[in-house]
């Protein structure tokens, strides 16, 4: 965190001032490490194990928040006596289907009723069979003993029974006694009195099984009664400016702005339908038709009419994985014809650089905005193949554009940071030259598109004939009004286009439009809030007027939870969010996260629908049931559980299970993309592990051409220990081949304590440092880390592993000769009867996307 | 001697209490003069930093229309006024020479860099984006589901976006039935 999010990382150091213990988790030693009170070196890729091993100290020893665990989460739940654990089937939950190489999740939901996901991979479950999304909350059996064999505590607890601090050592590398430190630091500091929080990045989430990375740390912060309530919670440190931003109004292709579904070919036949399966008859969510109405009419405006269900046939349909790494492996297949790259370096900053190159070759045309030409925009020039002599400009039929972009001093707009704040910045100055916008750009392009389309009597061009896209422009550049675009975002009446104040106020009947229901309330009052600047010390701590926070402000979410069931701060020290009975409404330091007159002792009603079902002392308003999960009944693609794989590339032997891998991981099975063993590979006996570094972002596309920066990390190296140099022999600042079947690439040797051998069962293990930032282009040039690593995801989220592979490295400069190695499939990665059915994302890629539903 | 004797540093030093000569009696005509360029704005911007997702609080200084400066904000309750390496190098991001300022084009199997008039490229690829869909429009699939879509065209990008330029982005392709529309939050 003090390398990546240095300013963030200022509370930390102020929490410590104030007696917080730092504790940081990561295989390298850090800025971060030299600061924190415990450094954990941790082998990369075994997180949930070290984590899993704190689920089970928490349950052993007792220390869980025995009233937050039975009143906000779904401990006492029973689960469907169909259910199976890993514990039982040696690695899978029960529902594997090997035909379709996934899982059915029937048998993991509740005993008595059915519920559906709040968040996850919701389309990828919409149409399944169950009529109703949600479920009367009435209808789950609990057991408050938390006995039953059959209740979530009872299957948490097993499932993690033999997740030691001996296991923990075993496959993570962490001697007992410094697990026992952490777990006990950590225990001790979550109470009625006192809260801890987690932090992570990428870290976390690039693994084939990222999403159970998070999960785990749920649980634990569930238990220990830490989420909800200040000082406590999980945080994502996002890397980029408004990465939160194009996730909240998301370029993704499996979301709608405000985290509403994209349809499904095969289920989302009409709007009922669409509405039937992906809302909820309970929870928050049971309010999704006005969310999705009001955007239809955001979209299609007079056109969207009840008549023609406001426009939803316009919409395109999901087939199944639309995602980066399924477009690119379609790309390099041909299926791909033209990509717009706006702002973002894939060539350099996405994995297996070769195949992401490759795909770009096949395009007929390819749009690249940003300050420079990047190695994306460049790919036919400058690559490591056209280097090798592999390829020639001459025979890349690909026609590129390179538009300049303008910077963020030149434009107005507002960016999310990491903790959903919104933050307006002005324009300073006017773009130069031929530098525009994205919403310019966007803007104008969509404006010829509706004139080139204008004359059409096609039934498919309407959506873009009617798509309502009259915004005032301003300045010599006839930029469009960025805030007319934010009043938009935030909602108004269509009668009289005044901004709506809130989500809120949302209709479903056409009457109100909103382009993403959880920003609306950014523009309430016709004023932009996100440019809202009261200085810090002229404000409380929680300074809401600084900036606008999504939902409603809000800054920190779920925080019903601060307070007991009773509604009664859990202890003076921690007050947060209460309940004033005098008023009969909730208040506090924040803007309350829940129904602000819903009494604590509010109970539903058998047959109460919708918002009514959220009882009192239900803080998770967004779940169907109202609580936290620590077992997941749904929205999951790889189990209700977190459980520890290796990942794809290992250097060990899953100690836990016969089930070496995440068993629903994505795994591209093409020539392109040859993979190691699974395990013990002798041609790549070293762990990998990749980061950033302080002074470079990323792919670099905003560092790497400044000098200021640049000479500050001008060079691509990898950081070993001095036990590894010696064996290799390698000397700090040689120039060292690092390998794997993908390719090779060349860097400078830092030889470093920072970096430990580990001990994994009596066997010492090595792991190497490669941050990631380097590429042909730029001040400072050096390979790609990224080359080297193949296709692989998760399943919940498709991103990529790039946190733990395997490779080599050796003494010298790579030769200029291919790399690439015929792959070996020792099929140790599943247990024997795991099939996963071949090329299921590989060659074809947009065939088998249709075949994946089948 | 009048005249000499108070230039005498001695003297000044003495009349000055710096004893060690570091202090005032060291500055020149000039170092007196000096002033941070920010005291000599015409226009102070609010801003937000670029880099990573803190959201670090930025002032953007301005004098005579160009752009002199760019400090952390003392106001922000994120930042306090401070800014890391990369943040403290906003200035150089937005006015440095290796900003390219024209729109390039490279041909099919060529090999460099053309540039282009900016309307002439838009329009050019306003067509490739007509062609390209119409070439390639799935009405259904080809179990006879309807998708609305097309496969052909693909977008990337919208971390280091504005908000309302990723509503643009996907409220455009999404009524072109562009659905592989993806950015940086996948990686």
């Amino acid at each position: 965190m003090a390398e990546c999010h240095p300013v963030g990382f200022r509370f930390v150091m102020e929490a410590k001032r104030r007696g917080a213990t730092i504790i940081h988790v990561d295989p390298r030693f850090t800025r971060t490490s030299a600061v924190a009170d415990i450094h954990v070196p941790i082998r990369p890729g075994t997180d949930i194990a070290f984590l899993g091993g704190l689920v089970n100290y928490i349950i052993t020893n007792e220390r869980y928040f025995t009233e937050y665990v039975k009143a906000y989460t779904n401990a006492t739940a029973l689960v469907n006596e169909n259910f199976k654990d890993t514990e039982d089937l040696d690695g899978l939950f029960s529902g594997w289907n090997s035909e379709k190489g996934q899982y059915e999740i029937s048998s993991w939901q509740y005993d008595g009723a059915e519920v559906g996901p709040a968040a996850g991979k919701r389309e990828m479950f919409s149409g399944e069979p169950m009529s109703e999304r949600g479920t009367q909350s009435g209808a789950i059996h609990h057991d408050e003993t938390m006995q039953d064999p059959r209740c979530v505590f009872q299957i948490v607890k097993r499932h993690y029974s033999r997740y030691t601090p001996e296991m923990v050592e075993d496959i993570c590398g962490i001697p007992q006694d410094k697990f026992l430190q952490v777990a006990e630091a950590l225990c001790s500091n979550s109470s009625r009195e006192r809260t801890s929080a987690f932090c992570y990045a990428v870290g976390w989430t690039q693994h084939s099984i990222g999403v159970q990375y998070i999960r785990t740390a749920c649980i634990v912060q569930l238990l220990l009664g830490n989420i909800g309530r200040p000082g406590g919670g999980i945080m994502a440190l996002r890397g980029h400016a408004s990465i939160q931003g194009s996730t909240d109004i998301p370029t993704l292709y499996n979301l709608l702005p405000g985290y509403l579904p994209m349809p499904h070919a095969k289920y989302d036949t009409d709007l009922p339908t669409y509405l039937e399966a992906n809302g909820s008859t309970s929870g928050w969510w049971s309010e999704m038709p006005k969310y999705m109405v009001s955007l239809l009419k955001a979209y299609w405006g007079d056109d969207a009419t009840e008549h023609n269900e406001y426009g939803y046939h316009y919409l395109p349909r999901l087939s199944g994985d639309h995602s980066h790494q399924v477009t690119v492996a379609a790309m390099a297949d041909g299926v791909v014809k033209g990509y717009f790259v706006m702002g973002e370096n894939p060539a350099v900053g996405s994995m297996h650089g070769q195949l992401q190159r490759k795909g770009l070759r096949e395009l007929d045309w390819l749009v690249v905005r940003d300050f420079a030409p990047t190695e994306t925009a460049e790919f036919w020039k400058t690559a490591p193949e056209i280097e090798r002599g592999e390829v020639r400009p001459e025979d890349i039929g690909t026609e590129v554009f390179f538009f300049p972009a303008a910077t963020h001093t030149e434009k107005d707009g507002s960016f999310t940071n990491t903790q959903r704040l919104l933050q307006w910045h002005h324009k300073a100055i006017e773009p130069p030259g031929d530098c525009r916008s994205e919403l310019g750009f966007t803007y104008h392009l969509g404006r010829r598109l509706r004139e080139l389309y204008a004359d059409s009597a096609e039934q498919r061009d309407l959506g873009i004939q009617r798509l309502t896209w009259d915004y005032p422009t301003k300045g010599p550049h006839e930029e469009p009004d960025a805030e007319a675009v934010l009043k938009e975002i935030n909602g108004y009446t269509v009668q009289d286009g005044k901004a709506m104040s809130g989500f809120k106020d949302l209709k479903d009947d056409g009457s109100t439009a909103c382009g993403c229901w959880i920003y609306s309330g950014a523009y309430a009052d016709d004023a932009n809030q996100t440019a809202r600047r009261k200085p810090a010390d002229e404000q409380t701590w929680v300074a809401p007027d600084w900036g606008w926070a999504w939902p409603s402000n809000r800054r920190l979410m779920y925080n019903r939870a601060s307070a007991d069931p009773d509604g009664n701060p859990w202890s003076e020290r921690k007050r947060y969010v209460w309940w004033d009975a005098q008023k009969k409404k909730w208040t506090g330091e924040d803007v309350p996260d829940f129904i602000e007159t819903r009494p604590p002792d509010y109970r539903p009603a058998e047959d109460a629908t919708g918002t009514d079902t959220i009882g009192g002392a239900d803080p998770f308003i967004m779940q169907a049931d109202g609580l936290g999960w620590l077992y997941a009944p749904n929205g999951l693609q790889d189990g209700p559980l977190p459980t520890h794989y290796e990942p794809e590339e290992s250097v060990a032997e899953n100690a836990l299970y016969l089930q070496q891998c995440n068993p629903a991981r994505m795994e591209w099975d093409r020539k392109d993309n040859p993979f190691h063993r699974a395990f013990d590979d002798p041609r790549f006996p070293y762990a990998i592990t990749t980061y950033r570094l302080t002074e470079h972002h990323t792919a670099g596309g905003m560092t790497r051409w400044l000098s200021w920066l640049s000479e500050l990390q001008p060079e691509m190296f990898c950081e070993i220990s001095p036990e590894l140099a010696r064996e290799k022999g390698l000397r700090n600042g040689d120039w060292a081949t690092i390998s794997t079947a993908r390719t090779v690439i060349e860097c400078r040797v830092l030889v470093t304590e920072r970096i430990r051998p580990m001990r994994i069962r009596k066997r010492i293990v090595h792991t190497i440092g490669l941050p990631y930032h380097w590429g042909t282009k730029g001040l400072v040039t050096g390979d790609s880390t990224n080359d080297l690593i193949g296709f692989v995801a998760d399943p919940n989220s498709s991103i990529q592993e790039s946190k733990a592979f395997t490779g080599n490295i050796e003494r010298g400069r790579r030769g200029r000769g291919r790399g690439m190695l015929e792959p070996i499939d020792d099929k140790l990665r599943d247990l024997p009867e795991v099939h996963k059915p071949r090329g299921k994302h590989g060659v074809r890629a947009a065939t088998s996307q249709e075949d994946e539903e089948t | 001697m009048r005249r000499v004797l108070p230039a005498w540093p001695v003297l000044e030093q003495l009349r000055r209490r710096d004893l060690k000569a570091l202090g005032r009696t060291a500055f020149s005509e000039r170092t007196e003069q000096l002033g941070p360029r920010t005291a000599k704005a015409d226009e102070v911007v609010r801003s937000v930093c670029p880099y990573c997702s803190v959201g670090c609080g930025q002032l953007v200084y301005l004098k005579d229309g160009r752009i002199t400066d760019i400090e952390g904000d003392p106001d922000s309750p994120i930042s306090g006024g401070c800014l890391c390496p990369k943040g403290a190098a906003t200035f150089q991001l937005v006015t440095g020479s290796h900003r390219t300022k024209q729109v390039l084009y490279r041909k099919p199997y060529g090999t460099k860099w053309e540039t282009l008039p900016l309307a002439t490229a838009m329009e050019m690829v306003a067509q490739r984006v007509k062609q390209t869909r119409d070439e390639t429009w799935e009405e259904t699939d080809p179990k006879g589901n309807v998708v609305n879509r097309t496969l052909g065209i693909a977008h990337l990008g919208g971390a280091t976006l504005d908000n309302e330029e990723n509503y643009l982005i996907k409220k455009l392709f999404t009524a072109l039935g562009v659905v592989q529309v993806e950015n940086q939050a996948r990686i």
